[in-house]
């Protein structure tokens, strides 16, 4: 009867590597065998730590799988073995990384996924920079673009979320002293990523987002109430819409998360649609098509319902959907400056949709640059 | 444009003098905050406390909180501890005296008891921290005095003991001890809605203390960058700024910043700039939506500017905004006969924020 129980998820929440998220997982798992759960590693990632290392003795480790990929050989977490083994509890390290290709599933998430499913209870740790909506902020604070991302669907779908925090002084010190990377690669990430106050924003956006994840699980009432208090006077409760106008533009993925992002925070429901005059991306070019159908999929493994829309004249026909659709907020990226030769078209849609929707909230959103380093 | 630097204001550079001075000039205070008691903030101080002693610095205990449970009783047994008087109050003198490099006090937010030298423990850390001694505290969110109403409707509890949240605030660092409390013993008894009430109640300090920690570091961010004479915010966090004429929408545009700016945990600010020559009923319009923006808690601001575009943009680009609110009234009437489409103008040059265009 156990089987049916889908696992339940635990994140370890930290803003840098160091900070001590396997650590504290690894604590977890100890306790829960000393209370005699069966508790296993399913993947740990030493990174050469010594006090992690010491903390895994005696633990019950899952031997990696040997993945070959372009003649060389990769360790990646062994899920069937897991699944074979059947632990209470598994612990896995590193929540958003990447699979090397031939693996059974491209992203450990979703490798946790099929423990879930099988009723096995999860601790995982990850950074906040992975959260696929704070893609844009991290790239504005840390001047890095992240490649593994976690969809936040499967972060709102963990049962809990803990935040791992120690001071950025506290973690330049562990820096210093060799605890987190040896000490040739310590020092260019001293200089780079790991600048105080680089860290200290990180850490002020991981501190708000387990905050904003802790209000998301509370229960129906509590959250009611909260609602009750963030209402207006009128008392008014309308279902909030939002639409996202897809394009070619590489922006848009910035726009699809920063809406994404609005609508999971305000629970305002979101769709994303692209406007074709034959209705489909089949006359296109093939690199327009390309990056339209690259951007529905994002928006579509953002749990975003997409959609392409038949019409000439772009505004009308989005204006007249979102008017049909009941949609409340229509979010545009703000053209661009920087290319004065494309954004004639663009800055032209901009100002026909603004016209055109009076009746409705127009969001343009604009990208975050880098702050510079100084 | 975020993160360029401009010329420093002769304002700015004397606030960054003032920031180096008060930097220098007093003792270092870090704070380890938790949600609730048996969350291990104790453990986690003294841990520190023993690991600072490991590589060699001074360090003593100046208070401890009364009942001790046996893991950091085992701590405490490897540290040197300065008895506190009465049980109860912290021996300033005495600690002054020892003056070793770092003091830890647990329990920040005790009261001394009637006679004292102070009334409160942390005004005891006061005197410690001007005399140039580090000091490690702990404390509990329950315990400060800003959020007490709040803490009250939650808990149903009275707190008579509170430490004020400008000294949370002027921490240097701050650390939060977010791990599930103990829990409690087996109550089988415990109905079902009494376990989610109490859960409930968790949930909501948690996200308090989290929040508060998030605005510690914020000022933090915001003092450090200033000493380091950085023109630039981060921001991490959402500040929306509502701009209103006497014909906006005003009541919805304020409260969708409202909502947005609270379930963000972040800053709502309502701006007006000054226009020439505003008929007395525009002017009692003006009045209402002030009044309006004021009771759903805003900051109000009057700017005044040449050019509305660039007053408001000037003004958003110096507090850290991230999203800007503008009606479609502001379309006509004087900004467009004197200054072209403004929203079209505003859209054009509100490069890094976000633009969100109401309808009439």
């Amino acid at each position: 009867m156990t089987e049916e129980r889908r696992g339940r998820l635990k994140i370890y929440m930290g803003y840098a590597a160091g900070v001590g998220k396997t650590y504290e997982m690894l604590e977890e798992v100890r306790e829960l065998k000393t209370r005699g759960v069966d508790a296993v590693i399913g993947y740990f990632e030493p990174h050469g730590r010594k006090d992690t290392i010491a903390k895994t003795e005696g633990l019950e480790i899952i031997p990696r799988k040997n993945v070959a990929y372009r003649g060389s050989v990769f360790e990646e977490m062994d899920t069937d073995a897991i699944l074979v083994r059947r632990p209470r509890v598994c612990a896995v390290d590193e929540f958003p990384h990447t699979n090397v290709p031939g693996s059974a599933r491209g992203k450990r998430w979703e490798d946790v996924e099929a423990l879930l499913e099988a009723g096995i209870d999860v601790l995982t740790t990850m950074n906040i920079q992975h959260l696929e909506s704070l893609s844009d902020q991290v790239w504005h604070i840390a001047g890095i673009r992240v490649r593994e991302t976690i969809p936040d669907w499967v972060v709102h779908r963990a049962d809990e979320v803990v935040m791992v925090d120690v001071t950025p002084r506290a973690l330049l010190h562990r820096l210093e002293r060799g605890a987190v990377y040896a000490p040739e690669k310590a020092q260019s990430a001293m200089e780079n990523f790991f600048r105080e106050s680089t860290l200290a924003a990180l850490r002020e956006l991981a501190l708000r987002e387990t905050a904003h994840e802790v209000v998301h699980r509370m229960p129906a009432d509590a959250a009611a109430r909260c609602d009750g208090a963030a209402e207006g006077p009128t008392g008014s409760r309308t279902r909030h819409k939002i639409l996202v106008l897809v394009t070619a533009a590489p922006e848009t993925a910035m726009l699809i998360r920063r809406a994404k992002r609005v609508g999971d925070f305000t629970g305002a429901e979101c769709f994303a649609v692209a406007v074709q005059p034959s209705g489909d991306l089949a006359s296109l070019p093939e690199t327009e098509r390309d990056a339209i159908e690259q951007q529905l999929n994002f928006a579509r493994n953002l749990h975003i319902e997409t959609r392409i829309l038949g019409g000439e004249d772009v505004a009308p026909t989005l204006v007249e959907f979102a008017r049909r659709n009941q949609v409340t907020q229509i979010f545009l990226v703000r053209p661009r400056r920087e290319h004065p030769r494309l954004p004639w078209s663009t800055r032209d849609l901009v100002q026909s949709i603004v016209n055109l929707a009076k009746d409705m909230q127009v969001v343009i959103v604009s990208e975050r640059e880098p702050v510079k380093p100084l | 444009m975020p993160g360029e630097l401009r010329r420093r204001t002769p304002e700015e550079l004397l606030r960054q003098v003032q920031a180096e001075e008060s930097a220098a000039g007093k003792g270092y205070l870090k704070i380890f905050l938790g949600y609730a008691s048996g969350v291990g903030k104790s453990f986690r101080m003294f841990d520190e406390a023993r690991r600072r002693r490991e590589r060699g610095q001074d360090i003593v205990v100046g208070a401890v909180q009364p009942r001790l449970p046996p893991p950091i009783e085992a701590l405490l047994s490897n540290l040197e501890v300065v008895p506190m008087r009465n049980g109860i109050e912290i021996d300033v003198d005495a600690l002054i005296r020892r003056h070793p490099t770092v003091c830890v006090i647990d329990g920040l937010a005790y009261n001394n008891p009637p006679g004292a030298r102070k009334p409160a423990r942390w005004l005891d850390v006061q005197e410690l921290l001007a005399a140039g001694i580090k000091v490690i505290g702990s404390i509990n969110i329950q315990y400060i005095a800003e959020l007490r109403e709040q803490v009250e409707s939650v808990t149903a509890k009275h707190v008579t003991e509170t430490v004020p949240v400008s000294f949370i605030k002027s921490a240097d660092e701050i650390e939060i001890v977010d791990a599930p409390p103990e829990a409690p013993i087996e109550h089988s008894q415990e109905q079902m809605a009494d376990r989610v009430m109490r859960e409930q109640r968790l949930a909501r300090l948690r996200e308090l203390a989290l929040v508060l920690a998030a605005d510690v570091v914020d000022h933090q961010l915001e003092d450090y960058l200033e000493r380091h004479g950085i023109q630039h915010r981060l921001g991490t966090q959402e500040r929306v700024l509502v701009c209103i004429t006497p014909r906006a929408n005003a009541r919805e545009m304020i409260e969708t910043g409202r909502t947005i700016a609270d379930r963000f945990h972040g800053e709502l600010i309502v701006a007006y700039v000054s226009q020439p020559g505003i008929s007395p009923a525009d002017q009692a319009a003006l009045q209402e939506k002030l009044g309006m923006a004021r009771a759903a808690g805003a900051t109000v601001e009057m700017l005044d500017g040449e050019d509305p575009v660039d007053t408001i943009l000037d003004y958003a680009r110096d507090r850290g905004i991230t999203q800007l609110f503008i009606g479609h009234s502001q379309r006509s009437g004087v900004w467009a006969r004197l200054w072209g489409n403004p929203v079209e103008k505003l859209i054009r040059r509100s490069q890094g924020m976000d633009v969100r265009i109401f309808p009439q």
